[in-house]
């Protein structure tokens, strides 16, 4: 196993560029068939929402319900991210939602009634998620009890935690500026597109060197057409949103001018960047799925599984309590209902439909992202046509229903046309 | 010799589950271990991995004696099994699952192309072809594949001795000739195997040397190329065949 084998493989006879797309093609749409659906789910069902709303309600599409739709996404989406961590294991945390209560509320608490600063407050209810999740995380792998009722039992706690913080249900009002312009407040035109340079530049440097590497090793690469096509494609994508979003979207704009990217946006870019960062390079990111494909392979390869499986619980609650911040600052106050009613059920939902498989071992954050648009387009667009909450509670379960049984029928294709 | 054990015997409570067992594998040579259920070959092979520790005798490497009381002992003095249920973790790709737990890094991001051009020169090492994308999930490919990706996960690491357990038991004709064939090439690349199997076909097909366990006992060990099938059923069966096999009390021939 030494010297003959330093030599590399020889490098496959390099193809004509469009056939080589072709090829490209070609394979992804074998892995689709084979039941490899990834994002495509999530996406078709963006446009066919969009096209959909945008007909029976022309509004749908205005420059403000843009705008207005990553606000009203922005909390669901962030415990979101945070569950396909746990999720990937093929575990589950219902407590996620009122976990984001609770750390909503003690920042709500430390800011109002104590006047202590903005940073303290949310540093105080970030450290909240963690500890939370260090709790969940060491009673489902420490005890072995099954997280389906740990986080139960944590569901009704925190719920009982979030009324005695709050006095037995009063309302805690957030006046503090920079805490209310993380949901509320918009980027300067300029900024937005500075951002958008950064990003597009960063993305086409990551890609290009990643390409580069793989040619130099002669590893199997994608055609740099492809490269390319998807480095434009999401230039494209994020110059028609910047350029929308630096429209002026308000009412009456001699009264008062709404324009830019939202705040929250930015964070929600951000966030994605680091979890997708950790997801899919690092070490940590690849011991998590594998403990959620097969945990016993994963012993047996000297992963420290018990700290992999903690740290899941730990990123997921931690992410709620930004889902709380977030939540708290859009509201602009904290009541015994934040991160309640059916904000876990759609974040759940909203990773189940963008890809993450509730038998483990699947999911990404961009699930989480794509899936948070869905849900959140569903709310809007049915809120719009003056739908009523009934008809809009039963219209998300149902697509919930239809995610989880395309997740479940995936599962099937692939073991039906994978082995042979 | 490369591995040497003498005198091994384990008990499991009251039951002598290995008594005296004598075994001697050098490199780039085959060794079947073959013997009926509870002969001990799966207990044997723990011992070797440092699953087990021995009660009696000792392990020899590279001729200086070694307690391997735990699997990173084994590892550490190039000691690789293939387990029976392989362990690959079906959502990851072929890459992914031989360097599960050994990854490769530069700073604090995985080196994804490293692995995968380590993996490509491994495989082309072995002149195994079939796998042909290592970037496809395990859950994708056959029986074999996903057999050979289990042996290329155990040689990879300066590996010196590879122990297969029933490596070709959920196999088909041509797959179990794929990883028969690829059996050969490791131990012509110099590695020493000891390959456990029921099936008698199999170990003619491919090993050099023959240990037959019968009762927790080394009935014998024999050169392949000079015995022949119904010899080793007797010495399965009932631990001896004519004059070889288990005969007086001093027991074993080589």
């Amino acid at each position: 196993m030494t010297a003959d084998v330093q030599k590399p493989p020889a490098a496959p006879p390099e193809p004509t560029a469009t056939r080589a797309v072709l090829e490209h093609a070609k394979s992804y749409w074998a892995e689709v068939r084979s039941g490899e659906v990834g994002a495509l789910p999530a996406v078709a069902g963006i446009i066919a929402l969009c096209v959909f709303f945008g007909l029976s309600r022309p509004v749908f599409l205005s420059v403000g319900n843009l705008a207005n739709l990553f606000g009203q996404g922005a909390a669901v989406a962030c415990i979101a991210m945070g569950l396909v961590f746990v999720l990937i294991l093929g575990e589950i945390d219902l407590s996620a939602g009122f976990a984001s209560g609770v750390c909503a509320s003690v920042m709500a608490v430390i800011l109002t009634d104590w006047g202590m600063p903005w940073p303290l407050a949310i540093g105080a209810a970030i450290a909240t998620g963690v500890v939370i999740g260090l709790l969940l995380g060491t009673l489902v792998v420490k005890l072995g009890i099954p997280s389906f009722v740990v986080t139960l039992a944590a569901f009704l706690a925190f719920q009982g935690i979030v009324l005695m913080i709050l006095d037995e249900g009063s309302n805690i009002s957030i006046n503090n500026e920079t805490v209310k312009t993380i949901a509320g407040g918009n980027l300067e035109r300029w900024q937005g597109w500075a951002l958008l340079v950064l990003t597009v530049a960063a993305y086409a440097a990551i890609q290009l060197q990643r390409w580069r590497r793989r040619v130099a090793r002669s590893l199997v690469h994608e055609p740099l057409a492809v490269v390319v096509a998807r480095v434009t494609a999401l230039a494209a994508l994020l110059t028609a949103t910047v350029f929308l979003l630096n429209l002026e979207r308000s009412a009456n704009p001699q009264i008062i001018s709404l324009t830019g990217v939202p705040v929250v946006v930015a964070l929600l870019g951000a966030l994605f960047a680091v979890w997708t960062f950790v997801l899919h390079r690092t070490r940590f990111g690849r011991h998590l799925y594998a403990v959620g494909g097969n945990a016993e392979a994963a012993v047996r390869a000297g992963v420290n599984v018990d700290r992999v499986r903690i740290a899941a619980f730990v990123i997921c609650s931690g992410m709620a309590a930004v889902g709380g911040v977030v939540a708290a600052s859009r509201a602009a106050s904290v009541d015994p209902n934040t991160g309640g009613s059916n904000v876990l059920l759609l974040s759940v939902g909203a990773a189940v439909i963008g890809g993450a498989s509730l038998f483990g071992g699947k999911g990404t954050v961009r699930a989480a992202l794509l899936g948070g648009a869905v849900v959140a387009i569903i709310n809007n667009g049915m809120g719009l046509m003056g739908l009523s909450a009934g008809v809009r509670f039963g219209v998300t379960g149902a697509v919930l229903l239809l995610a989880a049984g395309v997740d479940a029928m995936s599962r099937g294709r692939g073991k039906l046309f994978g082995r042979h | 010799m490369l591995l040497e054990l003498t005198g091994i015997s384990k008990r499991f409570g009251p039951v002598e589950v290995l008594s005296d067992v004598d075994l001697a594998i050098d490199a780039g040579e085959v060794c079947a271990l073959v013997g009926d259920n509870g002969a001990g070959k799966s207990t044997l092979v723990k011992c070797v991995a440092g699953i087990h520790d021995i009660d009696g005798g000792e392990v020899r490497v590279d001729g200086k004696v070694r307690a391997i009381s735990s699997p990173r002992d084994a590892a550490a003095l190039g000691i690789e099994v293939v387990y029976q249920d392989l362990a690959l973790c079906d959502n990851l790709d072929v890459v992914e699952n031989i360097f599960l737990g050994r990854e490769k890094r530069r700073g604090l991001l995985l080196d994804d192309d490293a692995m995968e051009q380590l993996t490509a020169e491994t495989l082309q090492s072995l002149s195994v072809r079939t796998i042909r994308n290592l970037r496809q999930p395990v859950a994708s490919l056959s029986g074999g594949q996903r057999q050979t990706v289990a042996i290329a996960k155990a040689v990879l690491w300066n590996s010196r001795l590879v122990i297969l357990d029933e490596p070709t038991a959920a196999l088909g004709v041509a797959q179990t000739r794929q990883v028969l064939e690829l059996i050969r090439r490791l131990a012509d690349q110099g590695l020493a195997v000891l390959y456990i199997s029921h099936n008698l076909n199999d170990v003619f097909a491919v090993a050099d040397r023959i240990a037959a366990l019968y009762l927790g006992r080394m009935a014998a060990v024999l050169d392949a190329a000079d015995t022949t099938q119904s010899q080793v059923v007797e010495l399965i069966t009932s631990g001896r065949s004519g004059q070889l096999g288990l005969i007086d009390q001093n027991g074993v021939r080589p």
